[in-house]
């Protein structure tokens, strides 16, 4: 009980840092948003365009649901997207700002700073994700009458757990490559988005993408949130769609800490925690 | 102020062996790196040597002798090739954790989050180490004030900050958890003469006040023979002296601590360090 509250306590200072890196780097962040925001609503203004560049009649129903399919996506993604590159950046951020000798000689268990940073880059994700949601409203109409946010959320949560495991997995090639290792880790996120359906069904993909698909977390969790939030599925009959990626988070987390702990290790012998080149 | 540390030792280390009374010992350590083309560099060469607990003990070395290797293995950053390390007994690589708890390490280069103030990120390290943030920020007020650094610059980002006072803040940053062995690379490298000199006062106040060991790596002739009571000197990787100033004088029979680094490896320090200087990263 002691310990857990002491390893609470440890976790906290990463929070914490968090909040204070987001508020010192504010402008940076504002940045962020407004990116985060146009691109959000230029692929709204796809949806809302559809008629228009088919040349087909479309009811209001028909576009208004395609409007919010493609939103579902965008805004999810961007929830998800900032998890995994928080973490996944966590050691190349320290290297640049020169901390990473620091925060690794501390006495501080490994799982409880990733938790701590978990936690800490879940508010921040929160915090743009909702600045984003609140402006694409104000400018486009989004129809969430059916909407079930319960099982929404209950799916976001479930990415939100398979995105940490696939993030602290990645942080491990800055830890091996020095100087790829980051840009390896943005290649999984780019790949990751085109197989996982975020802006459309995996069906319209190639095999071989389609097969890659089943294996990443945002395939079920973006098409669950859509049910969610276009048809009011509620939890019980998108449980299909939450399992796989409950297991997928399940195996990741453990599986990412174990490798995360050897590339350390490996790092600690070969003298590259620290280089950068 | 080391309530907990003292707690702490003497659950740690054996009771009533002389473990309890040396606070480092390194014993064999070799670490070699790989370097470009497959040429491996070895950094540090079958090193021992044993500081005691309450003493200063500085590594003595030119740029590229190996010293920052040593401090980052006796600090559970680079695992050692081969070679034993043990901090009040603590084994570094099977006690790892409980070893951490007991040390802390300052480097040359100031590590902070730079658009951090120096209190956000004195409070950050200290929850690291289990120190709640009030008590950093009292102890920390105290500390600074000390070196010199006003209260109203605690709060600006830290990359505001001369490269003297980032020193100091990291200095303090270390204290606060009050480590049992202190590991200061190259303390006062870069720093006007002011600063280093109120550094160096510092170091030698804590030892006399709070029972602290440091190891102190320096290239700087005067400062390791003003802070230390026993200098190792190191070249190439190797220790290849160890003693008192006065013992390294009197063993070589040189006038000053300069001559008898040049009649130990054969250079004087400042040709060496030049010499070097296209080796370092
Ligand atoms: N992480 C590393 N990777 C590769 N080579 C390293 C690394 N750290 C140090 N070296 C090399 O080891 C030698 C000793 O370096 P160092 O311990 O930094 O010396 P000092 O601190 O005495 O200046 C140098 O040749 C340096 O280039
Ligand atoms: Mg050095």
């Amino acid at each position: 009980m002691i310990e857990l509250r002491a390893q609470g306590g440890l976790a906290y200072a990463f929070v914490e840092r968090q909040v204070a890196l987001m508020r010192r780097y504010w402008l940076w962040e504002l940045v962020w948003v407004i990116y985060s925001i146009t691109t959000s609503l230029s692929v709204a203004y796809i949806g809302l365009a559809q008629p228009i560049i088919t040349g087909t009649e479309t009811d209001a129903a028909t576009t208004s649901r395609f409007v919010l399919y493609l939103l579902v996506g965008t805004i999810a993604w961007r929830f998800l997207g900032i998890v995994f590159e928080d973490i996944a950046e966590l050691i190349a951020w320290e290297r640049w700002e020169g901390t990473i000798e620091h925060t690794f000689m501390a006495p501080v268990p490994r799982i409880t700073q990733l938790l701590g940073m978990a936690v800490g880059t879940i508010v921040r994700a929160s915090v743009i994700s909702v600045a984003v949601l609140f402006a694409v409203m104000l400018f486009i109409p989004v129809d969430l009458s059916k909407a079930n946010a319960v099982s929404a959320f209950a799916l976001l949560g479930v990415g939100t757990l398979a995105f940490i495991g696939l993030g602290i997995a990645s942080a491990c090639f800055p830890l091996m490559w020095t100087e790829k290792g980051l840009q390896m880790a943005y290649i999984v996120q780019a790949v990751v988005l085109l197989v996982s359906g975020v802006y459309y069904p995996t069906t319209v993909l190639p095999g071989a993408l389609q097969a890659i698909s089943v294996i990443s977390p945002a395939t079920y969790v973006i098409e669950g949130m859509r049910r969610a939030l276009i048809d009011g599925a509620d939890i019980g009959s998108l449980w299909p769609l939450a399992w796989p990626a409950l297991l997928i988070g399940l195996v990741s987390i453990p599986l990412g800490l174990r490798l995360f702990l050897a590339a350390e290790h490996h790092a600690k012998r070969t003298g590259r925690l620290k280089r950068s080149g | 102020m080391i309530a907990i540390e003292e707690a702490g030792a003497e659950r740690r280390t054996a009771p009533g062996t002389a473990v309890g009374r040396i606070a480092l010992s390194a014993r064999g350590v070799r670490k070699s790196f790989s370097g470009r083309a497959g040429k491996s560099v070895h950094a540090v060469d079958d090193v021992s040597l044993e500081v005691r607990r309450g003493e200063i003990y500085g590594l003595l070395g030119a740029n590229g002798s190996g010293k920052s290797t040593l401090i980052r293995v006796f600090s559970t950053l680079l695992e050692a090739d081969a070679g034993d390390v043990r901090v009040f007994g603590l084994d570094v690589r099977a006690d790892e954790r409980a070893v951490q708890r007991l040390i802390n390490r300052v480097s040359v280069e100031a590590s902070f989050f730079k658009k951090l103030s120096a209190m956000e990120n004195l409070v950050y390290a200290g929850r690291l180490y289990g120190v709640a943030a009030a008590e950093v920020r009292d102890r920390a007020r105290g500390i600074l004030k000390r070196l010199g650094v006003a209260e109203d610059r605690l709060h600006e980002p830290l990359e505001k900050l001369s490269r003297g006072m980032q020193q100091k803040v990291a200095i303090a940053r270390a204290f606060l958890t009050s480590p049992m062995l202190l590991l200061l690379d190259e303390p006062t490298t870069g720093l006007d003469i002011r600063s280093k000199r109120e550094v160096q006062t510092f170091v030698r106040d804590l030892r006399e006040q709070h029972d602290a060991t440091i190891v102190l790596t320096t290239h700087d002739l005067d400062e390791a023979e003003r802070l230390s009571d026993r200098i190792g000197v190191i070249h190439s990787g190797r220790l290849v002296a160890e003693g008192s100033a006065e013992e390294l004088k009197e063993r070589h029979g040189a006038r000053d601590l300069e001559e008898a680094f040049m009649s130990l490896t054969g250079r004087r320090l400042e040709e060496a360090d030049k010499g070097d200087d296209e080796a370092r990263p």
